[in-house]
């Protein structure tokens, strides 16, 4: 009879190990489904997962979708550190989008190098402004983040749809539901040419470095961690609870509000109904998958960004809905989730007594 | 003699890196009772779920009234009438008492069919219980007669107490070995786990001493003295403490009219708690627990926030709307009654968590964290507190209770507090670590500082107190020199009755 | 108000209120166990597609809500291996249930997007679906409007009145004390999940057959999450959970005549209303603290392994 028992240690070995086993478990389990499809394995697995990064422009497509998980996963991650479970960065993406493009539309046409740092600016405010929201009422209500984060999306969702197809459309824009197109001094610059690369990754590294900076090294990060780990253990140190989800909430929704804008002045390059497939939700997964960690989160988004464009390469040339995508995703996080389990405890053969 | 009840023979049970049972063999007669005598960590309680069901062993035999039996469940220890009361109550607070006893019969009895059932064992054993109440609304006395209750409605012929009076008050001590005689009498057998000496003399026909998990020992403790049965629980004789008298400095905390709603629901309300501690002096405060401890301790801490910020003064400065951190800063220390997941974080190295409460020692600098200077801290307290782990990398979790306790006592002197507030400081700590803890806070006391000792052990607050006190019902009782004071005053206050107490030194000497 | 529009807005109020009612009756036994299942919009996004697909294929409804019902219990099987067997936080695997869900029921939708599906029948007895006002105000619905009603009866009688409701609430205050008095926690919770997991799919296939009826990608569009919400709103009982879904529906079939009623308001500000009134509705019942911590299953989202 098998049976679950505690480690005496936490297993380090595990702890490294995990989101490799889960990864790898991910690709079986994807060998598996190609199968029971009726595809080639083989093949399928290829145009999934090495198709995408056979060229120049896939590689740029690569970083381009690396770029809002990266940054909506880091914000994510810090909440997470800390138990505060933000899942709404999909809706502060979204009214980071809004409000950074309303900056670019209110500005009007004139050429000007201030308005780009004036739009992202105002995506990481506006980001942040509706992580406030879950922030006040769990601080002041006590009212749960997780749910109101979450209907926050929706919300954020439908206002877009109302300002693209009301007050910002395009009215040179045949009738359809978008924004006008953004001038070259709206968006981002492109890195390399022939691909779609832009400033973006550059500022979702930096990110990455700071996030990294502020867990590891600052006192801040310490207070995040210890209210993540053990909360009793930090209402006795003195850590303020309410500071703590105001500092999470907050980072997070920064981050989602960049990634937002950064769509939209970005490889989008106006607003449109629909500003991102999902990222704040794969966020969350990869945050897990990258151990809450910064480097870990690096190599988790470009995973879950090969997912998305593997999943596109498989709508193209094997005919599967694209939703595939959605489903290693899931299976991604549930493997991490069970390796995970292993770190504290192990598998034990026991003898009836 | 007859055919013993029960019959252990070479209990073994291994965890992970501990040996809670090495061996242990045990005959318990019919009508005995007989006590498993051993300090914190000794294997008792383990034995005993063995017994009951609840945890199986890894080798050994269980032979109950002559037959080897396997007892894998508690419902089967049930069905060859053994009952257990557990040390922490095993009831659930939001149910009724019958609905309590129905839960734990096997069979499919409705709590309404049992209330009268209940009501005829409570009133023939003198156990007072009413069937409809909630358990949260009821005292720990009260909830240990439904579990002893619980026990009887089955008929046990061995009934099993763990640690029965670490909850109760010297009076109801009294009661309950009145009915565990009783109990007795009638045949029933009794295994009584205690790490008290003087309630083992008193009571038990028999004695087996656990030692590391093994049998230290066997004795007829009316025959023995204290002294003989530490003897064999901790392989040495017990050397309490000495406080030396000192003069009382000034006044360090000071509590004012401090009233305070419990943040639990079912939490105990303080009303008007005036006390005050001076430096180089420890005051101890004594109560079952559940009587506004919890409130109290965080009303000192800050945890909770207090109406008046005059309400809590250190060092005359009123500061009840200070939070931890800045009270710290003040100079007040504070261990907690919890220590893995309050005093300490589980997962964190003893470096990360020397930095729980240690950032105003230097091991913070503009915003950032000195890992170097948390390490050394942390050796430091590892060094002069004796605390055993491999180093200052050791995540908490890993260490005994007993040398966490250490680490976090020492923690906190360490940081010179000039107030500590102590909660529990030896519960469920071995005998050598208790000892060094105790001292540890005299001599803080002796360096001026004010300390308070809030603790359920009555014997070690009669050792380290200069003066005691009891919490009651959210109430504090006035305090008394306990070198005057006997035990059953003490007692008769714990239970609420302060009316009498002469108020002599409380205020004068204050 | 004419009394036909009255009972239009009661018909679809409880349309809109019926998969609630499942979802949330589902989470609410498996919380009352101590268990948080944030993965309820992701059992109910597979269980309507498994509804609509066996219900399209097999021209049988029946089998259809057989297997949403399946399907659900097949979710919360995940869950519960991970949660209770192998012990993960309960709310990063909950989420991982919903992510999945979505994923998992896109896929397999796809292939159906845009097909019809013959919608659950409505009740129509002879006589009595007849009677002038009584009749449609009591006797039209279809029969999981009958039948969610018969599962509030059923869990309340059950966490009433039957040792097993007793003991799963004593699991879900203390399962270490349920532990050492001998009772069967793990099963407890195990049952207790795939109950939801049941609930949660035949409340998607609702959606899928009833309400819409068709599969659209996402078509719960956050009900699973207003569920959960509806449970914490009910402070955990049975009765406000009804009454709380009601309320929802009423909210939602508000802004489907709106417009009628003269309302000039943008139709994406009206879809806001489920979800404003859900975090409306969840900071009023958090306000004050006690209410939460006075009803809330002591042991809820907390792990639990009886070899710790």
């Amino acid at each position: 009879m098998l049976r679950l028992e505690r480690r005496a240690q936490p297993s380090r070995a595990m702890r490294v190990l995990a989101p490799l086993i889960a990864a790898l478990l991910m690709f079986v389990t994807g060998f598996v489904i190609f199968t029971v499809l009726g595809k080639a394995p083989l093949a399928a697995f290829e145009v999934f997962f090495v198709k995408p990064l056979s060229s120049m422009y896939g590689l740029g497509e690569l970083l381009v979708k690396t770029a809002p998980l990266l940054l909506c996963a880091l914000g994510l991650a810090i909440g997470f550190r800390a138990n505060v479970w933000n899942i709404g960065a999909e809706g502060q993406l979204v009214v980071g989008a809004l409000a950074g493009s309303g900056v670019a539309l209110a500005w009007g046409e004139t050429e000007s190098h201030w308005v780009l740092p004036a739009m992202l600016l105002a995506g990481a405010l506006g980001g942040m402004a509706w992580a406030a929201i879950p922030a006040f009422l769990r601080t002041r209500f006590r009212t749960s983040e997780i749910l109101t984060s979450l209907m926050l999306v929706y919300v954020a969702q439908l206002l877009l749809s109302y300002f693209v197809h009301g007050p910002w459309r395009d009215p040179e824009g045949f009738n359809f539901p978008q924004s006008r197109m953004f001038n070259d001094w709206e968006l981002l610059p492109l890195l390399v040419e022939g691909t779609r690369v832009n400033l973006g990754i550059v500022f979702a590294l930096a990110v990455a470095a700071l996030s990294w900076f502020f867990t590891e090294k600052t006192y801040a990060g310490y207070r995040l961690q210890v209210a993540g780990l053990a909360p009793a253990a930090a209402g006795y140190a003195g850590f303020s609870e309410k500071r703590n989800v105001w500092l999470a909430l907050l980072i997070g929704g920064a981050c989602a509000g960049l990634a937002g804008i950064g769509e939209v002045a970005g490889p989008i390059g106006q607003l449109q109904p629909s500003v991102s497939p999902g990222y704040g939700f794969a966020a969350i997964i990869v945050a897990f998958v990258g151990r809450l960690h910064a480097l870990g989160i690096v190599l988790a988004s470009l995973l879950m960004s090969l997912l998305y464009l593997g999943g596109e390469q498989a709508q193209i040339d094997l005919a599967l809905p694209s939703a595939i995508t959605g489903l290693f995703q899931g299976l991604l996080l549930f493997y991490l989730l069970a390796m995970d389990a292993f770190v504290t405890w192990r598998i034990r053969r026991v003898r009836r007594a | 003699m007859s055919t013993p009840r029960l019959a252990l023979h070479g209990i073994s049970k291994r965890y992970p890196g501990v040996v809670a049972n090495d061996g242990v063999s045990l005959v318990v007669q019919p009508g005995e009772i007989h006590a498993l005598l051993g300090e914190n960590g000794a294997g008792k309680s383990t034995l005993m779920k063995i017994v009951y069901g609840v945890t199986r062993p890894d080798e050994g035999r269980i032979e109950w009234e002559g037959r080897e039996q396997r007892i894998d469940s508690p419902a089967r220890a049930r069905a060859l009438g053994i009952g257990m009361v557990f040390q922490h109550f095993s009831l659930f607070e939001t149910l009724s008492v019958a609905e309590n006893i129905a839960l734990a019969m096997d069979g499919a009895d409705s709590p309404a069919a049992l209330a009268p059932r209940i009501r005829e064992v409570s009133e023939r054993y003198g156990l007072p219980v009413d069937p409809d109440r909630l358990v949260h609304s009821m005292s720990v006395g009260e909830r240990q007669r439904v579990e002893i209750v619980r026990c009887l409605l089955q008929a046990p012929r061995l009934l099993i107490m763990d640690e029965p009076t670490s909850v109760l008050t010297p009076q109801a001590v009294q009661q309950l070995f009145v009915t565990l005689r009783r109990l007795a009498a009638e045949g029933i057998s009794i295994l009584y786990i205690s790490h008290k000496l003087d309630e083992i003399r008193a009571l038990c026909d028999v004695a087996t001493v656990l030692r590391g998990g093994r049998v230290g020992g066997r004795a007829l403790p009316r025959e023995e003295s204290n002294d003989s049965l530490a003897q064999m629980m901790i392989g040495r004789e017990l050397a309490p403490c000495r406080l030396t008298p000192r003069e009382a400095g000034p006044v360090e905390l000071e509590l004012t009219q401090l009233s305070l709603p419990s943040a639990d629901p079912f939490g105990t309300a303080l009303q008007g708690i005036d006390l005050r501690v001076r430096g180089g002096q420890i005051v101890g405060i004594a109560g079952v627990s559940g009587n506004g401890q919890q409130e109290l301790l965080a009303a000192l801490s800050g945890e909770s926030r207090v109406a008046e910020r005059g309400m809590v003064r250190l060092g005359g400065q009123p500061v009840g709307d200070l939070d931890p951190a800045q009270r710290r800063r003040r100079g007040f220390g504070f261990v907690p009654e919890e220590r893995l997941g309050r005093g300490a974080v589980p997962s964190l190295s003893l470096a990360l968590n020397a930095l729980l409460t240690g950032a105003g020692k230097g091991l913070v600098r503009r915003g950032l964290v000195r890992p170097a200077a948390a390490r050394a801290f942390a050796r430091t307290i590892i060094e002069r507190f004796g605390v055993k782990c491999r180093d200052e990398r050791s995540v908490a979790d890993s260490l005994s209770g007993g040398n966490l306790q250490k680490f976090i006592v020492g923690r906190e002197i360490l940081l010179a507090p000039t107030v500590l507030v102590v909660a529990q400081p030896t519960w469920g700590v071995d005998v050598g670590a208790a000892q060094l803890i105790r001292q540890a806070l005299i001599d803080l006391r002796d360096q001026g500082a004010a300390v308070l000792v809030i603790s359920e052990e009555l014997d070690e607050l009669f050792e380290v107190s200069d003066r005691l006190g009891v919490l009651a019902g959210g109430r504090l009782s006035p305090l008394c020199d306990p070198a005057t004071t006997s035990v059953a005053e003490i007692g008769r206050w714990m239970a609420g009755d302060f009316g009498t107490a002469h108020t002599e030194a409380s205020h004068a000497a204050a | 108000m004419s009394p036909e529009l009255l009972i239009a807005m009661l018909a679809s109020t409880a349309a809109a209120a019926t998969p609630l009612v499942f979802a949330a009756m589902g989470e609410l036994v498996t919380e009352r166990a101590g268990v948080l299942n944030l993965g309820v919009e992701g059992m109910m996004l597979v269980g309507a597609i498994a509804g609509f697909a066996v219900g399209l294929h097999s021209g049988s409804l029946l089998l259809g809500y057989l297997a949403a019902a399946g399907a659900g219990m097949a979710m919360a099987l995940i869950f519960a291996v991970l949660t209770l067997q192998l012990q993960t936080n309960q709310v990063a695997t909950g989420l991982a249930l919903t992510l999945f869900g979505v994923g998992l029921s896109a896929f397999i939708g796809k292939a159906y997007t845009g097909q019809p599906i013959a919608a659950v029948p409505h009740l129509s007895l002879p006589l009595l679906s007849d009677l002038p006002l009584l009749g449609p105000l009591l006797f039209r619905f279809d029969v999981l409007v009958y039948a969610s009603f018969a599962l509030f009866f059923a869990v309340q009688w059950f966490l009433t009145r039957t040792r097993g409701g007793l003991l799963l609430r004593a699991v879900g205050e203390s399962p270490a004390v349920a532990h050492a008095i001998g009772h069967p926690v793990q099963r407890v919770r195990y049952a207790a999940v795939l109950f939801g997991g049941a609930c949660s799919g035949i409340a998607g296939a609702y959606l899928s057959t009833a309400l819409t009826p068709m599969w659209v990608e996402g078509l719960s569009a956050g009900r699973g999450w207003i569920a959960l919400a509806l449970v914490v709103f009910a402070t955990w009982k049975p009765l406000r959970v009804l009454a709380g879904a009601y309320l929802f529906g009423g909210v939602t079939v508000l802004q489907l005549y709106a417009q009628g009623f003269g309302l000039h308001i943008p139709s994406e500000f009206l879809s806001m209303l489920p979800y404003l009134a859900t975090i409306v509705v969840l900071v009023l019942i958090c306000r004050d603290g006690r209410t939460i911590l006075l009803n809330q299953p002591a042991s809820l989202g907390k792990s639990f392994h009886p070899d710790a």
